[in-house]
Order: C-alpha cells, then structure tokens, then sequence
C-alpha cells in the first residue's frame, strides 16, 4: 500500500507540484487556446496569461 | 509562508545525514541518480516523439547522443565554475529556460502560430526573464511595506 502511495505522491509532486492552482491553470489556459485554434484564433497571448497569471497568483499566496 | 515542495526537500535533506556507501554520500548520490534518470526518461519520450513525427529515430538517436556527449563535456571541464554558481541564480536560469521551451512547445501542440515561429523562442525567454523580474520587485516591495507596517509603533 504504501509503494502506491508514494507512487501516486511522486507523479502528484513531479506534475502539479508546489500548488494545484499553478496546473490547473496551465492545463485550462492550454484547454482554451487549442478550442479556440480548433476555430480559426490564433490565441498564442493565451498561453503566456496561462502561465505568468496563476504563477503571480501562487506567489502571491506563498509569500504570505 | 506556506510549506512548500522545495522547503520540505531541503528539510528531509538536512536529516538524511552523511551516510556513506562505495566511497559516496549516498543521499547525493541517489538524489542525483533520481534526477538524471527522470530527465533521461524525458529525452527518451522526445527522441521518440520528434523520431516517430519525422519518421526517423536513429536520427533523432543520434541527436540526443550527441547531446549526451557535449553535456556531459561541458560538464567535466566546467563542474568546477559551476558550482560556485549561486544555487538561486542556477534555478532562476533553468526554471525561465524550461518555462520558455515549455510554453512554446505547449503552444505548438495546441496549433498555435507563434509571432516569429521558431524565433520566438528568443522573445519569449527575454518575456520570461522581465516577467519574473517584474514578479520578484513586487515581492520585494511588498514585503518591504509589510516591514514598514510590523516595525511602525
């Protein structure tokens, strides 16, 4: 039980990480730039929100 | 401040001790092997994806080998010089060098046309770079002022 705890806790810590907020919006960022490709928008300012607002979000927290 | 991966790694570090096992401290030793197979796992999945998307792995095997070889050159003639190098500095290099690949290579899987196409790489790791410069002034200031309110009688 306990190898699959610590398998589960290592893919958790190798793909969220620090803070689930930070992936979440990554991956939903990343969700609505190929939906909106998927139709003609070249939303690529999309992926760089995706990235610099959650990690400015999270830092914020952590330095509290 | 909230507890975070890289707190509780360094944590568990500093109780590991200084066991050593065949002339190595083993607790470098197998942190460092962690590490080196976790990212050759990495360049496994990217030979075979750029192999199999191009339709020629050996290529992209002899690629990778290539690679293998003058990192790890690079590695035996600069471990010296490298390891002065502030461990802070050495993260914020590697942490805005992987964003910027990611965040390009992450766009491309989604078909998005980057302004620049393959040079855009260079627009935004220099985004990066300002990005998180911009982020880290913002802390400083704000604990700045967070100091100002605490030391106020």
């Amino acid at each position: 039980m306990k190898v699959i705890q610590d398998f589960g806790r290592f893919w958790y810590d190798f793909i969220v990480g620090d803070d689930p907020v930070v992936a979440i919006g990554v991956v939903a960022a990343m969700a609505v730039t190929a939906l909106l490709a998927a139709n003609g928008v070249n939303a690529w300012w999309l992926m760089l929100i995706g990235v610099f607002a959650p990690l400015a979000y999270s830092l914020s927290r952590a330095a509290h | 401040m909230t507890k975070t991966v890289s707190t509780k790694e360094l944590a568990a570090a500093r109780l590991a001790g200084h066991e050593h096992r065949a002339g190595l401290d083993w607790y470098a030793f197998t942190v460092s092997f962690k590490g080196v197979f976790l990212e050759g796992l990495e360049v496994a999945f990217i030979v075979l994806t750029f192999g199999t998307a191009h339709g020629d792995i050996p290529l992209a095997a002899a690629g990778a080998l290539a690679g293998v070889l003058i990192v790890g050159i690079a590695g035996l003639l600069l471990h010296r010089p490298l390891s002065r190098v502030p461990e802070n500095a050495m993260k914020f290099f590697v942490g805005v060098t992987l964003t910027t690949f990611g965040v390009f290579w992450a766009g491309e899987g989604v078909h998005v046309a980057w302004p620049g196409e393959t040079a855009a790489l260079l627009w935004l790791l220099a985004l990066m770079i300002g990005g998180s410069f911009v982020l880290i002034r913002l802390l400083e200031a704000r604990r700045v002022r967070a100091q100002g309110v605490t030391s106020t009688p």
